[in-house]
């Protein structure tokens, strides 16, 4: 547990080496890599509601506006030069088609003066035809080494999303469940930042062989975002 | 019996068959009889025993008996639905016995969700004379393509225990389907058969099928009155506590020489441990049971099958006995602790005995001395026969939704004819034109302001004007989620087998959350045995075997069941009557005086505010007597305004009776009526409720039942869990970005009905405005004894999601620094 390096942040977030970097794990669920004015967001599954609702499960529409104006606030708060897409941006190959012209002018006018980001997913392999920025694979800042899914075996020096990583924690009488960023301070695991994006349990065993050491959850929460131990985590 | 029921003769070879028995006609037989051949509804309300059953299906049996073989109709001559499928399976056992004695040429076939598919299929080709069915199953024929024709010549709809049906969803959505029935055969007479009530015009109106029409009134005659005794255990009643351990040792005493006992308990946690107990004593080795809703079905059937064999003398039970197949050899009802309503009491009551004219026996145990107070006042009640009332009921839109839904998979329809057709169901007499074309909205593209979906609607309007499902597909998904019950994500509770802990054999099933205050490694008991909690993986809980251990118990003070408002009148009339102390035990008697003395005993239209100081805090405790959930969503309104007030509030616990709040400042210096003011049920309420767990509890049940989230795919069953998430997410998007959308009204609704108990509350404030009684005290009262012992043994309900992660991290922090 020494090994991880972690302190709480004036913003409500918590700050934490990953491998050679220090990166702020804000409380919303963006990693801001701050030596480098980079804002990375994972999974946000745009349109996610409109691919059900072509199923004929009517979710509400307003997912994709929910998760623009969380990255809306995160880019006020902080002026990026860069924001990187973690990928899974689009929920599937058609999002950025479906998605309404409003949303995709916010895209837009958020690229105005930064750089954005695509890094593919497995739900968008081809990244956005139409928005701006640039589609990569993997991409390196600061000694990290930015990816969609995190590769097998523990890793020194890697940011990635994919799992949409929770974390359960018992109180008396009840439990809370959220998501949450999850590190063993050589790599780290991105929440999903979408708000139609569920969670998977770190306690889950595809998290089991990502770590060297009994990795720190971070939950995020309407203000703070809260360390929380190994030992304290819970299965669902 | 009346002169005119007196001429009414039953036909051959009906009088042979009651003749040979020995048996002749109960009035209400007969008069039920009659009703049929007026061809006029009826309501019959009859006790158990009282061959309820049989009045309900003579009429029909008589009618296919008579009717002329050759050119009888194809359809189903008579459909009848009961609230439990093991009843439905039971009565139709029960109809082959006359049937087959009187060699009558008569089919009569159940059908529930557990009928072979073989039989179903035989069934809509070949339906049978009498449909033994429940609502689910109901609701699913209305959504079939071939409903019209299948109940063209339904003459007869029978609804059994209607009593315990109508006032739910399940209600309102079987009232649905009974005004689509009478549009396929509008002669078809409606038939409810009910326990005692407190009112029956309720029943009747929500029976009518249509606004205004008549449903006559039948009463049986009544059964002897219930003999209710109060156990006292060496004649005292304790403090505090809620699991009646104290008498145990009585209660096996009683059971030992009863024939044969059903023993009711409150709680899942509270029949593990009464079981547990009762076997510690269990010397002579008696045969006794358990039966609750968290073990898996088929132990319940089990047990159940034991029971009707007669193998065992006393079984341990919820509210999952509470109604049900008889058993005509219970002679004993026991109830351990209070018994929170005296209608469901004298439901229980009714399950010993099913002799009319002996008297039912029972046995109130109380835990605590509040519960004793509150056992009396049911003795009272039930003597008195005076019960609980329900209020009229209005119907769920999610209902609705659901309802429409299955229309337009069944046959297209005109919007306008449709409106008239719902407004005839009792529960939906009111719809407006507006919330229905928002229900049709929200069926069809799920009724947002952002009209983005149009090009995915689920119905459509074609060129004829007719609604209709969108295809095959959308049909068949719709009939996977038929139903209003919404019943929590079960998970599997199985042996831990060889060192990597996997999953063996099955011993049962619990509900998320039943198992939530345990750690992994704590004990438990489950099943009637002892259990070490190994861990969770996906739906299973892992146990290992920790017989002869202590189990860890959960001190789990709430029912599910709140006191109800008619028995709280009754305890806060018995308690502020002094001269009517006489028939309490002697320490409570004393307690009561003890607390006049050095307290106050609040008038029958008071309520009691104590303040006190004790150790280093300062505490309030407030008597009001009108159920745990009122009271719960009153200390928490409470706590946030004595926030506001720095008062410095640090918890509170709740019972049915009162509640107490500590904080680090004094408040006996508070105005009190501006505390209590009514206008706590506004913004304050809406901001906490928003927030709250249970008014996500009530969105996730409308968003089931509605249709927005499937509960079953096609190909893989999604498990709960992952349902219980994603309706969270739905509910936090759907609040942000259209707040006055359907179902969060729908789920508003329901919170500040069920959950919440905002109705009742309000009735609360209402009364005690200006009647607050407060004693200013320096130490505490006896009143408030029970409630300080139970500072610390309740799971607070008020402990916010941020507290137990900050306090997660605190001690991580610590841990970290130290």
């Amino acid at each position: 547990m020494s090994a991880i390096a972690f302190a709480r942040s004036g913003c409500g977030g918590v700050v934490a080496r990953v491998g050679e970097a220090e990166a702020l794990l804000r409380a919303a669920g963006a990693l801001w890599l701050a030596a480098a004015r980079t804002l990375v967001v994972a999974d946000l599954h745009f349109e996610k509601g409109s691919a059900y609702a072509a199923r004929g499960q009517m979710l509400p529409p307003y997912d994709t506006a929910e998760t623009l104006r969380r990255l809306a606030a995160e880019v006020e708060a902080l002026a990026p030069a860069t924001v990187v897409f973690l990928g899974d941006s689009f929920h599937d190959g058609h999002g950025e088609a479906r998605m309404a012209r409003p949303y995709a002018e916010a895209l837009v006018a958020l690229a105005r003066g930064r750089t954005l980001v695509w890094v593919v997913g497995n739900h968008d392999v081809d990244g956005p035809a139409n928005l701006p920025g640039e589609v990569v694979e993997t991409l390196r800042i600061e000694g990290l080494t930015l990816r969609h899914e995190p590769e097998a075996g523990a890793q020194d020096g890697e940011a990635a999303g994919h799992l949409h990583p929770c974390a359960r924690v018992s109180g008396p009488g009840r439990s809370v469940r959220r998501s949450c960023f999850v590190t063993d301070g050589r790599r780290i695991v991105l929440p999903a930042f979408g708000a139609y994006a569920g969670g998977l349990n770190v306690r889950d065993k595809a998290f089991a062989a990502l770590f060297a050491v009994p990795p720190l959850a971070v939950a995020l929460g309407p203000r703070h975002a809260q360390p929380i131990g190994w030992r304290r985590l819970v299965g669902d | 019996m009346d002169a005119a029921l007196a001429q009414i003769e039953l036909p051959q070879p009906f009088d042979a068959w009651f003749a040979a028995r020995g048996w002749r006609p109960r009035a209400h037989q007969l008069a039920m009889l009659d009703e049929a051949r007026a061809g006029r509804d009826a309501l019959l309300i009859a006790p158990t025993g009282g061959g309820k059953t049989l009045a309900g299906f003579l009429p029909s049996l008589i009618q296919l008996a008579e009717r002329p073989r050759p050119n009888a109709p194809p359809g189903v001559h008579t459909l009848y639905i009961s609230p439990l499928k093991a009843l439905a399976v039971d009565i139709e056992r029960n109809l082959m016995a006359p049937i087959s004695e009187m060699g009558l040429s008569i089919k009569a076939e159940s059908r529930t969700g557990d009928t072979g598919m073989a039989r179903r299929q035989r069934q809509r080709v070949k339906p049978p004379d009498i449909l033994l069915t429940t609502p689910e199953q109901l609701a699913l024929f209305c959504a079939w393509e071939g409903a019209r024709l299948y109940f063209a010549d339904l003459a007869c709809v029978i609804i059994d225990e209607v009593h315990s049906v109508w006032p739910s969803k399940r209600g309102d959505l079987l009232a649905l389907d009974l005004a689509r029935l009478q549009q396929f055969a509008p002669a078809m007479r409606r038939v409810g058969l009910s326990a005692t009530v407190d009112d029956p015009a309720v029943i009747q109106r929500w029976m009518a099928p249509r606004p205004g029409a008549e449903v006559d009134l039948v009463l049986g005659a009544p059964g002897a009155p219930p003999v209710v005794d109060i156990l006292l255990s060496g004649g005292e009643v304790p403090w505090a506590g809620h699991t009646a351990h104290h008498a145990m040792a009585e209660v096996y005493d009683v059971i030992r020489k009863a024939r044969i006992a059903l023993v009711f308990v409150n709680t899942r946690f509270q029949a593990e441990f009464a079981f547990q107990e009762l076997w510690r004593l269990n010397e002579d080795n008696l045969p006794i049971a358990l039966h609750h809703g968290s073990l898996a079905a088929e132990q319940r059937r089990k047990v159940e099958a034991a029971m009707a064999r007669g193998a065992l003398r006393a079984v341990v039970c919820t509210s999952t006995l509470d109604l049900g197949i008889d058993w005509g050899d219970v002679d004993l009802v026991i109830q351990l602790a209070s018994p929170k309503g005296a209608s469901r009491m004298v439901q229980r009551i009714g399950r010993a005995n099913h002799r009319l004219d002996e008297p039912s026996h029972a046995l109130f145990v109380p835990a605590n001395r509040f519960e004793m107070l509150e056992c009396q006042a049911a003795r009272e009640a039930i003597a008195e026969n005076a019960l609980d009332s329900e209020p009229e009921r209005v119907g769920a839109l999610d209902v609705l939704a659901q309802h429409i839904m299955g229309l337009a998979c069944s046959e297209p329809f005109d919007l306008v004819a449709l409106y008239d057709e719902l407004r005839t169901a009792g529960p939906y007499r009111d719809l407006t034109w507006e919330d229905y074309e928002q229900v049709v909205d929200f069926v069809s593209t799920g009724g947002y302001a952002l009209k983005t979906y149009d090009r995915f609607r689920r119905i459509v309007q074609g060129l004829d004007g007719l609604w209709r499902v969108r295809n095959e597909e959308t049909a068949l998904r719709h009939r996977m989620n038929v139903g209003a019950i919404v019943s929590p994500a079960m998970l599997s509770v199985r042996i831990s087998s060889g060192r990597r802990s996997t999953p063996g054999r099955k011993i049962g099933e619990v509900e998320e959350g039943y198992l939530e205050v345990l750690e992994p490694g704590d004990t438990f008991v489950f099943a009637g045995q002892v259990w070490r909690l190994m861990g969770v993986t996906g739906t299973d809980v892992l146990v290992t075997s920790a017989a002869g251990e202590d189990a860890k118990m959960p001190s789990w003070g709430g029912s599910k069941f709140a006191l109800s408002t008619f028995l709280a009148k009754r305890v806060r009339e018995l308690m502020s009557d002094g001269d009517h102390w006489a028939v309490l035990p002697g320490d409570v008697r004393e307690w009561l005086e003890v607390q006049r003395d050095r307290s106050a005993i609040p008038a029958r239209d008071e309520m009691l505010l104590e303040t006190f100081p004790h150790g280093q805090r300062h505490f309030m405790v407030v008597y009001p007597f009108e159920g745990r959930l009122a009271l719960t969503t009153l200390a928490m309104l409470l706590t946030r305004r004595l926030e506001r007030l720095g008062v410095g509030p640090l918890g509170f616990v709740c019972n049915d009776y009162a509640l107490t709040i500590w904080s680090l400042k004094p408040m006996d210096r508070l105005d009190f009526a501006d505390l209590f003011a009514e206008d706590m049920l506004g913004d304050d309420l809406e901001a906490w409720l928003a927030e709250s767990a249970m008014m996500k509890g009530a969105f996730k049940a409308c968003a089931l039942i509605s249709g927005l989230i499937e509960r079953r795919f096609r190909q893989d069953k999604k498990s709960g869990r992952q349902i219980s998430f994603s309706t969270d997410l739905v509910y936090d998007v759907l609040r942000r970005h259209q707040p006055d959308h359907l179902l969060l009204r729908a789920a508003r609704a329901d919170a500040a009905k069920g959950m919440v108990d905002v109705a009742r509350l309000a009735q609360l404030l209402v009364r005690i405005k200006g009647r607050i009684r407060h004693a200013a005290l320096d130490h505490l009262s006896p009143f408030s004894v029970p409630m300080m012992l139970e500072i610390g043994r309740q799971r607070s309900p008020g402990t916010a999601g941020e507290m137990i992660l900050a306090d997660a991290a605190e001690t991580l922090i610590a841990e970290a620094t130290a």
